[in-house]
Parts: C-alpha cells; sequence; structure tokens
C-alpha cells in the first residue's frame, strides 16, 4: 500500500529541511521525500494543508507500570498516550515489577510491544539489580538481549564505587548510563524545591544543590572512567552549568528534561497542587530559565516527556502523602512548542531534541529522521492551533498532569508508525 | 650445580621487578636442568645439605607450599612449614616481631607468602635470611611467572616476538604484574583481557595493550593465559554475576579458535571450571600447559633456591 503526504510543510532536524513538499509511503518505508516528488499512480493521497510534517518524536523517558503497576499505567495505554503526543518510539524505564533486570524482562516487553503494535517500544536495563544500587545488573547480557541504555528509573545510583563500576563495565557495550542525578540523603523527605515557598507551605525542602552535587560526582566519575553518561530530567540552573562545562571539556556526556521543568516553576505548586509534585521538584524562575537556556544551546541534548502516570488515588491525599510525577505522553509535542512560539529556539532546533537527538542517545540510528528508505515514522502537526490541555482526555490511564488547563500552541493531528496511522485527531 | 652460580646479582627475590633478562635466563637455564634431575628416580641432590629453610605462609596455598617445600627437600635441604595465620598473628604478633624470631633461629632461606602487597619486602629488611616471595597481595608472585615462563620456553623455543594473552582479574593478581614485567622484559608482547572493572588503571605504562573483549583480545595470540576469578567479586561489585562473565571472558573453544592454531592454554590454578574456563579447553592434552606448569613450578623453586643459597664455606 502506498501513501502520498502531499502539501506538507517538510521539517527534518537531522538534514536541515524546511520546505514544503510531498512524502510518498510504501508499506512501512519512506520511498520519496521532497519539494518535487511525484504523487504515484494509485496511491491514497492525505492533503496536509501546509501543516508540518516531522519524524516521530522519540521519547527517551517513560515509566509503565506493566508488569506490577497496571492499575497506573499499561503498554497498551502508554502507547495509545503516546500516539496521541506524537510519539512514535519510547524507552520504557526497568522500574516496574519485576524491575527488568534481565533477559526475560525484556523479552516480555518486546513481546507485549509486538501484540499492542502501537508505537515502537524500547526498554531499559536496571543499571543494578532490582534497582536496589548494591550491585550491578547482568549489562552485557542485556545489552545483548536489546536494552538501549541502564538505567535505576527513579532511583539515583548513589554509591559512588558502583557508579564508577558501572560507568566502567557499560564502556564496551555501547549503552550509557543514565542517572538520576539526585543526592539521596540531601532529598530523604523532601517534598518540594527548598526556598522560601516550601517555608511558607510548612513543606520540607529539597534543596538545588541535590542535583548539582551529585551531578558533579559524576561527572568526576565519567573523567575517571570514560563511560558513557546521561543526566535525566535536568532541573536547577547548576546542573545545566556544570553539563555545559564538562561538554566544553570534551566529556561523553548527554542530558534530558522535560517539559514542566522550562514551563512551570514551584509558584505552580500553588496551594499544596499534589500534580505538581514532581521529583526532581519544580524548581525557581531562574532554574526555569536556565534549563531553557540549556535546551536552546543544547547543552540539555533531548526532551523526554518523563512520563510518570499516577492514579488519582496516589493524588488526593495530603501533599507530603502523595506519589511524585506526572502524565506526560499526551502533550509532549505541544508543551515543547512553546519554546518554538516564545522564540526560545528555532522549530528545527526544538523538534531535533525530541527526534534526532533522543534517538542518537539511545543507539536508534534511523530513528528520528525523515530519510529515503527509512522507516515511515512521522508526526503531522499545526503548529498554531491553539487549545486548552484537558487532563480528563488523555489517554493515559493517570491523568495527573499539572498543565490541566493549560493553553498550549501547536496540535498533534496524525501519527504514523511504519506506515501506519496510530492517532488521527478529532475533526 | 649450574654455570649460573654465583653470577645471580640479588640476595633476594621479591619480584620480578629490578631482574634483568640476563637474570631470567639464568634462573631458566637453571631450572631446565632441574627439570631432568626431577624427571629421574633419584630425584635428590645434596647441594643444599645443611641449609635451613622456612616457608612461612601467613595465606593458606597448599600448591605453592607443597612446590617449595618439595624443591628444598630435592635440594637436601631442612625444610620447616610455619602457617602463622593459624599461630602468631591470632596472638597479635606483628610481622616483624615473627621475622625477627625467625632471624634469631638462623634460617638460611625465608619463602614469604602474605596477604599484603610489600610485605616480603619489608621481612627482606628485617632478616640476615634470603628471601623469596611467594606471592605478596596484589603486588608480585615471581616464581609464578618464571615457572610460566619456563613452560612456554621449552614448548615455544623462545619468548621473545610471542603474543601473550593473560586473561580475567587482573586488577587482583599479582600473577599478571609479574608475568607482565617478566614477559615484556623478555620481548614478548603482552595483551590484559577482561571487563573495565578488572583492568587497573595504568597498567598500559607496564608494557600491556589493553582489550575488553575476548575476540580481539586473543586474535591471533600464541599463549592465553587464565586468571582465577574468586566467587566474592562476581557478585556485582565488579562483575555482574558468573553467568554474564563465562558468557563474555570465559575461555571456551570458540574463544580459543581465534587464537593462533597452535596457542596454549595456561592456568596457574586453581581453575574455576565454567567460570573462567570450560573443562573442555581445560582438560584439552594437546593444548593446556596447565599440569607442565606445575611440573615447571618445582623445577623453578629449585633454580632461585640454587642461586640465591650463597656456597657454604669450608667445602661441602
Amino acid at each position: 500500500m502506498t501513501t502520498a503526504f502531499t502539501n506538507a510543510r517538510l521539517l527534518d532536524p537531522a538534514s536541515g529541511l524546511d520546505a514544503l513538499g510531498t512524502i510518498v509511503v510504501h508499506g512501512e518505508t519512506i520511498t520519496a521525500l521532497g519539494a518535487n516528488v511525484a504523487v504515484p499512480a494509485g496511491a491514497d493521497i492525505v492533503d496536509c494543508k501546509g501543516a508540518c510534517l516531522a519524524p516521530g518524536l522519540v521519547d527517551l523517558r517513560v515509566t509503565i507500570g506493566e508488569p506490577g503497576f497496571e492499575e497506573k499505567e499499561t503498554i497498551a495505554s502508554a502507547s495509545r498516550a503516546a500516539a496521541a503526543g506524537g510519539v512514535t518510539a519510547m524507552a520504557m524505564l526497568p522500574n516496574t515489577d519485576p524491575v527488568i533486570d534481565d533477559v526475560a524482562g525484556l523479552e516480555f516487553v518486546a513481546r507485549r510491544a509486538r501484540e499492542v503494535k502501537q508505537v515502537k517500544m524500547f526498554a531499559y536495563g536496571a543499571a543494578t539489580r532490582d534497582c536496589a544500587g548494591n550491585e550491578l545488573a547482568d549489562l552485557g547480557l542485556l545489552a545483548e538481549a536489546g536494552a538501549v541504555a541502564f538505567s535505576d528509573g527513579s532511583r539515583c545510583i548513589a554509591d559512588p564505587q558502583l557508579m564508577r563500576r558501572a560507568l566502567a563495565y557499560a564502556r564496551p557495550f555501547g549503552r550509557p548510563i543514565v542517572q538520576h542525578a539526585e543526592e539521596p540523603r540531601l532529598a530523604e523527605g523532601g517534598q518540594m524545591n527548598e526556598g522560601e515557598i516550601a517555608t511558607r507551605l510548612g513543606l520540607s525542602g529539597i534543596p538545588a544543590c541535590a542535583e548539582s552535587i551529585l551531578l558533579a560526582r559524576d561527572l568526576r566519575l565519567v573523567e575517571l572512567t570514560g563511560g558513557r553518561y546521561h543526566a535525566a530530567h535536568i532541573s536547577t540552573a547548576e546542573g545545566v552549568a556544570l553539563l555545559r562545562e564538562a561538554k566544553r571539556r570534551g566529556l561523553h556526556v548527554t542530558a534530558d528534561t522535560a517539559p514542566p521543568y522550562f514551563l512551570l516553576t514551584e509558584r505552580d505548586i500553588g496551594d499544596w497542587r499534589t500534580f505538581a509534585k514532581l521529583s526532581p521538584p519544580l524548581r525557581n524562575d531562574e532554574d526555569r530559565k536556565a534549563v531553557a537556556a540549556g535546551i536552546a544551546d543544547g547543552t540539555i541534548d533531548a526532551i523526554a516527556s518523563d512520563h510518570q502516570p499516577q492514579p488519582q488515588d496516589w493524588k488526593r491525599l495530603p501533599f507530603a502523602q502523595a506519589a511524585a510525577g506526572a502524565a506526560g505522553l499526551d502533550t509532549l509535542l505541544s508543551l515543547s512548542l512553546a519554546l518554538v512560539h516564545d522564540k526560545t529556539m528555532p522549530l528545527l532546533d526544538a523538534l531535533r531534541r525530541l527526534t534526532q537527538a533522543p534517538a542518537d542517545i539511545l543507539g536508534l540510528k534511523q530513528l528520528g529522521r525523515l530519510a529515503v528508505g527509512g522507516p515511515a515514522d512521522l508526526v503531522l502537526f499545526d503548529l498554531d492551533a491553539r487549545w486548552t490541555i484537558d487532563a480528563d482526555s488523555f489517554r493515559s490511564k493517570s491523568k495527573n498532569s499539572p498543565f490541566d488547563g493549560y493553553d498550549v500552541r501547536g496540535r498533534v493531528l496524525r501519527t504514523v508508525v511504519d506506515g501506519r496511522t496510530v492517532f488521527r485527531a478529532d475533526g | 650445580m649450574s654455570a649460573a652460580r654465583g653470577t645471580f646479582p640479588h640476595r633476594h627475590l621479591l619480584g620480578i621487578n629490578g631482574l634483568s633478562s640476563a637474570d631470567i635466563t639464568s634462573v631458566l637455564d637453571v631450572a631446565d636442568s632441574y627439570v631432568e634431575q626431577n624427571r629421574r628416580a633419584d630425584k635428590r641432590s645434596a647441594l643444599l645439605r645443611g641449609r635451613t629453610i622456612v616457608n612461612l605462609f601467613f595465606e593458606d596455598s597448599t600448591r605453592t607450599r607443597t612446590s617449595f617445600e618439595l624443591a628444598g627437600k630435592r635440594l637436601g635441604g631442612d625444610v620447616i612449614n610455619m602457617s602463622v595465620s593459624t599461630s602468631s598473628v591470632k596472638k597479635g604478633e606483628t610481622l616483624i616481631d615473627t621475622a625477627m624470631t625467625l632471624n634469631a633461629m638462623h634460617p638460611d632461606v625465608l619463602i614469604v607468602r602474605h596477604q599484603e602487597s610489600g610485605a616480603a619486602m619489608l621481612l627482606s629488611t628485617k632478616v640476615d635470611a634470603a628471601v623469596i616471595n611467594a606471592g605478596d597481595g596484589t603486588h608480585e608472585h615471581p616464581t609464578q611467572a618464571l615457572l610460566d615462563a619456563l613452560t612456554i620456553r621449552r614448548r615455544k623455543g623462545k619468548l621473545a616476538g610471542l603474543t601473550v594473552a593473560i586473561c580475567g582479574d587482573i586488577l587482583h593478581s599479582r600473577v599478571a604484574r609479574s608475568n607482565i614485567l617478566l614477559l615484556t622484559t623478555m620481548g614478548a608482547k603482552v595483551r590484559v583481557v577482561g571487563p573495565p572493572t578488572l583492568v587497573p588503571s595504568g597498567i598500559d605504562k607496564l608494557g600491556a595493550s589493553v582489550f575488553h573483549d575476548m575476540k580481539s583480545g586473543l586474535d591471533g595470540v600464541d599463549i592465553v593465559m587464565m586468571l582465577r576469578l574468586q566467587a566474592e567479586r562476581m557478585s556485582g561489585r565488579f562483575v555482574p554475576s558468573p553467568r554474564e562473565y563465562f558468557h563474555f571472558f570465559g575461555l571456551t573453544r570458540e574463544a580459543l579458535a581465534l587464537a593462533k592454531p597452535d596457542a596454549l592454554i595456561m592456568h596457574p590454578g586453581p581453575m574455576n571450571r565454567g567460570v573462567e574456563i570450560d573443562s573442555e579447553v581445560a582438560d584439552d592434552v594437546g593444548r593446556s600447559m596447565i599440569l607442565d606448569q606445575v611440573e615447571m613450578g618445582v623445577a623453578v623453586r629449585m633454580a632461585v633456591l640454587d642461586l640465591l643459597c650463597p656456597p657454604a664455606t669450608g667445602g661441602n
């Protein structure tokens, strides 16, 4: 079957393409793309009416509850949410129950993804056994079985000796160690960013240096071991500065952040709004601006959804008892486009942080780009459509978004994975 | 007994470090003659008659201690075994106290095995006897490297120009350090092969090239030297698990196929079958030198005792 997406604004960060044209898809593959592409006879025609057509988003940080916490999210529900958010490939963290620290865990994810057959599904392997931070997991066997990276998910690899060994041991396998950079003893008991607002609300704080101390330590260990390191969900100005310096010195380091950290601050917690309770916590406005600037100048390579679904019951609690995290798959593209509309960065650069860059970090060199012969993973979106986020409409099983009622500009119209349309906006 | 006697310019054997290629060649030449002696029905000579040799072992080791004991006895010496781990140390005696006590008994040779690096050196400064390091911590095990060299030289006819891969736990291995020093001194090329967590930093400065996978590490080598990986190092702090270790660093017939067709396999023992070495390979009589190493061990230790014991004055 052949489909031609005509009259589209083709956007490909990898090649720098930004031009009106056509993409022809045959079966699962892009067979032609460009300004002067003829539509093959008999092809189905999708008239894009000038909307943007870009590589599907690659989301490198997604928490899914399957197996073990299916009340939060399943592979099927997360896949539907991803498709609605313009995501065509995602990597799920290993902190399921049981933890994905062996080959059988990876095979389970792969099998469920084949059955669900929506977006492309990849999995992290646990960096340490049971994500407990004491012993290395079978990193080599996990890499051979397809783990895209190693991480203890929402837990920090706190022991510096173990972190050193993980970085060294993983090096020959070419997969990064992905860290939740937060010094656990400094963060212990903390509910939100430390400072005036935490004091006013009577909540115990997590200082910004909980991130920067851990990050500074890890960057030294990267230097010592020559290992590959990726810092997840960077939230502080100090963190951005450390990464910028490390990159300047040529360390093999990458980083991501998520929309809450460049759009919201601790003020959005308001009167103990638990939907704004995140890990790491929302920081102050200087941090927010520094994170946005870090994305713009490439210090932060990728934007991830950092999807952390939590059922209502886990949020409808006093702030200190509520679970941390926000559902983010449904809204990843629309929220990220704010960086373009507020002139923080050009459209192609913003898209690179959502497509090519995360694909490269995960070693998925075919994904996140438009190329003849490559997979037809596409997102069609209206760059300017204004709408208001309604968390109740999320495809995700959990509706815990700090952006409920938030006005955004830019909307996913259609998501295509291997030539199959997996999402179409109503109307 | 040998032409080399009297020309060996060292009072002690504390390590391979400091030995010239001529020194090493002397030991190997003398050892060659003892290999022949050890294969005769009458294995005994009277070279060390009247001499006292003390096996001072602070760390258990049946095979090395037995090898030294046999070497001393075959040369006619009086050999005493002291397992200190079960006696004086428990009573709080320090290494130097023990050394001074022993020194008062006028031994001629002290053979020392100790769990701490540098212990043999420390002891040598406090006693009149010749000291032989039988393994100190993760520093050196010179007689192991010498017996490995003898094994290789007898089988390959030379050491210079050979490529030797030392595989496994390099970090904790005194055998690896002594072998790297000896083999590079003798003009062989040395590779170390192991996960980055088991390769100590700066090992390349000792003259070894570093590999992290068996495929490239064993490619075209003449000798594959496997090291023992202790169980407590396979539980996640250095290496995730025995299963993963064997998958990536175990010596199997497949892995061995990457080495030269006539490559030899060595192991200082005791082996962990199914962890660092497949039984099929370990027991291959055509390739495995593991029992030859044991035989050469006695001959090399006889040679070292021979070279270090000064000739008795007043005729013998």
